[in-house]
């Protein structure tokens, strides 16, 4: 029942924030709810509750290892939200941040989803609630930007209800009676229409692969990342993408039921380096700093994809990265959004010397680029470094860790290459026009910076709980037989 | 049942490629419109007997595609007070021509995925497929914002023909997604292509404002 309050409780936060009639104290709303949520989520980590296997929505193995990450990165963006939304006094925000609460509670029903129907909902839920929080800065851009995020998003969406109708059918064609947990369709296994499961799965595949923004699906991630305010792109790579990611490895435990996971394993592998390959060609090319945090999101998703093509060692390394990404991501994209603001552009051939400008959010910059790209001691290195190990235990896997190095390697160069080049050098006179000056407060810099200090946290003393709730994670997608 | 079906689905089909010829956009929509009220009448054929979930899925389609959809986008229409061209940038007769081939296609890929007996000789699958790949030409294929949402819409109309099949075993839960999707859907971007279009015009206006000293 608790697990149900993490849906509960955001919603009715929203609903709260809907009927607020204060625009200046309305924000403090987020962290309020943003702390119910952490305190939740985090208690169901260290006490897992008991599943029906029947239920539709719990607090199952898989929620439990990446629930916690999301709500913890949600409370830290919300602390920013509320500095955030002071600086950003004259816009109404009464849209914004019930929806953003709106968001987290549809997030937490996504990842509890065990029924191919609900998953579906709460995807689509989150995918049209965000759509306003992408044209909070109201201009013709930012319009651009949510068109495509709609066309491209809405298309992939409804892709992956093409998918779940077509598993439906497999389940149907193989005598199922109609119940769609995935349970259930674990259960039938071999039983499941083979024709119809392969569609189902490339169908499912290319829907929820949208929403996560693997390569080639991924065309919607620059221009909204680039657009939308620092938080919400934070909250967009760290939690939106989890569902699909979560929704992904639901699906391909059935797939693996059924006894197709060869299949699965062969075409998350290969979207996944692609994904990579095209992340880092594109890292190389980019000039926007915020465009290039989207092609940076886009190469950890590869990464995910590729640890689930990994079996049970790879899946368990995936679920690392999920926190080690989202929590490194969130650092980078609301430091990103201050330089944004501090500088009044995004491109790095209008912003310079950020060092002198923004001192302290170009230094978490700095630390957040040297994090993202898996140096050493920060969490995604050790991450990675499990990705890479579950590929060499397996067979055959060399060309694909070569791969994974070069393009690794290609996406260091990108990112240093316009990180140092906004960072470094003499700030343009009258770069920043109309004279006010940016001050850095609290608010803005303790949020990213405690991020910072949680990826390195995860990298240096990754704490017993989360491993076994990994592991747990493992167990529930590949049952032993 | 299965006559009459697979002749709506087929009027289904053949409004594909109207939809896909059309040059103007209050043609297109009316396309869309005739097409949501056949794809409302089907489930009604396909049960004997009286079941309220599936009065309720063929209301709601009828009303949601038929009409409440229209009109919203005959009214973004006027609103952003756009021309009625259609603007393609795949022309009509290629369009058409892929069209015509992904029927083909269509129906040739269904004859691989294995029916249940009761779905046996029904063009329902192909009719499906066809759908989807008439929206998704007219998505990439136009200009206008408009012009994409009715490609959407019939990618929608293709998903929900494939719904159809699974009717009496899934739980209501599966329709109310789709109808949900579908008019929260199209809310959504009709506000947008309103806020679009105002974006542009008072970015236009402050483009006159700074030209006058």
């Amino acid at each position: 029942m608790i697990s149900l309050l993490l849906i509960i409780v955001p919603i009715a936060g929203a609903i709260v924030a809907a009927l607020w009639p204060d625009n200046r104290t309305r924000p403090w709303l987020l962290p309020v709810v943003g702390l119910a949520h952490v305190v939740l989520s985090f208690w169901l980590l260290l006490n897992p509750p008991v599943v029906a296997p029947d239920a539709w929505l719990a607090f199952d193995p898989l929620a439990r290892a990446v629930l916690p990450v999301v709500s913890l990165l949600f409370f830290v963006c919300a602390i920013y939200g509320v500095a955030y939304l002071r600086v950003r006094q004259e816009r109404a925000n009464r849209v914004f941040v019930a929806l953003l609460l709106a968001v987290l509670g549809l997030l937490s029903a996504g990842h509890q989803a065990r029924h191919l129907g609900v998953l579906w909902i709460a995807t689509e839920a989150v995918t049209l609630a965000c759509v306003p929080l992408l044209h909070f800065n109201g201009t013709p851009r930012a319009f651009e930007a949510t068109w495509k995020y709609l066309l491209v998003g809405g298309t992939g969406i409804a892709l992956s209800l093409l998918g779940s109708f077509c598993l439906g059918y497999a389940s149907l064609h193989g005598g199922g009676k109609g119940d769609l947990t995935f349970v259930t369709l674990m259960a039938q296994g071999v039983g499941l229409s083979r024709p119809w499961l392969l569609v189902a799965w490339v169908l499912l595949l290319v829907g929820y692969g949208t929403k996560m923004g693997l390569a080639p699906m991924h065309t919607w991630k620059p221009d909204t990342y680039g657009e939308a305010p620092g938080m919400v792109g934070a909250l967009l790579a760290g939690g939106v993408t989890t569902v699909a990611f979560t929704a992904i490895l639901r699906v391909r435990a059935v797939v693996n039921a059924a006894g197709a996971g060869a299949i699965a394993d062969r075409t998350l592998l290969a979207i996944g380096l692609f994904s990579m390959l095209v992340a880092a060609l594109f890292l190389l090319g980019t000039r926007n700093f915020k465009r290039m945090l989207a092609y940076s999101s886009v190469e950890h998703m590869g990464i995910l994809s590729i640890g689930a093509a990994l079996g049970g060692p790879g899946v368990g390394a995936a679920l690392f990265h999920v926190w080690s990404n989202g929590l490194t991501k969130g650092a980078l994209f609301l430091s990103a959004g201050n330089i944004r603001r501090a500088a009044g552009s995004a491109s790095m051939d209008d912003v310079r010397g950020m060092a002198v400008l923004a001192p302290r959010s170009a230094m978490l910059f700095v630390a957040g680029l040297f994090a993202v790209t898996a140096c050493p001691p920060f969490g995604p290195f050790f991450s990675e470094l499990r990705v890479v190990r579950a590929a060499l235990a397996l067979p055959g896997h060399g060309f694909a860790v070569g791969m994974f190095f070069s393009c690794l390697l290609f996406a260091f160069f990108g990112l240093t290459r316009v990180v140092f080049g906004i960072v470094d050098g003499r700030p343009r006179p009258g770069a920043k026009a109309g004279g006010k000056r940016f001050v850095e407060s609290a608010g803005l810099i303790l949020p990213p910076l405690a991020l910072m200090f949680l990826s390195l946290w995860l990298g240096l003393f990754t704490p017993a709980v989360l491993q076994q709730a990994w592991s747990a994670a493992v167990v529930q997608l590949f049952p032993s037989p | 049942m299965s006559v009459n079906l697979n002749l709506l689905i087929g009027l289904a089909m053949g409004l594909n490629l109207i939809a896909l010829g059309s040059s103007r956009l209050p043609a297109l929509i009316r396309t869309m419109s005739l097409q949501g009220v056949v794809l409302g009448i089907m489930p009604l054929l396909m049960e004997a007997r009286f079941d309220w979930q599936v009065w309720l899925v063929a209301f709601a389609t009828i009303g949601g595609k038929g009409l409440i959809i229209p009109a919203l986008l005959r009214r973004a229409m006027r609103a952003a007070n756009i021309q009625r061209e259609v603007d393609p940038f795949i022309g009509f007769v290629p369009s058409l021509l892929l069209g015509a081939g992904g029927t083909i296609a269509a129906v040739a890929l269904a004859r691989a995925l294995p029916l249940l007996p009761e779905h046996a000789g029904s063009l329902l699958v192909p009719g499906a497929l066809a759908s989807v790949l008439t929206g998704f030409i007219l998505l990439i294929g136009r200009a206008k914002a408009i012009s994409q949402v009715c490609g959407y819409l019939i990618l929608e109309n293709g998903i929900y023909l494939f719904g159809l099949l699974l009717i009496h075993s899934t739980p209501l839960l599966v329709e109310a997604g789709v109808l949900l999707d579908l008019t929260v859907g199209v809310f959504v971007i009709g506000i947008i292509v309103d806020r679009i279009q105002r974006a542009f015009d008072s970015l236009d206006t402050r483009k006159l404002t700074v030209l006058r000293e």
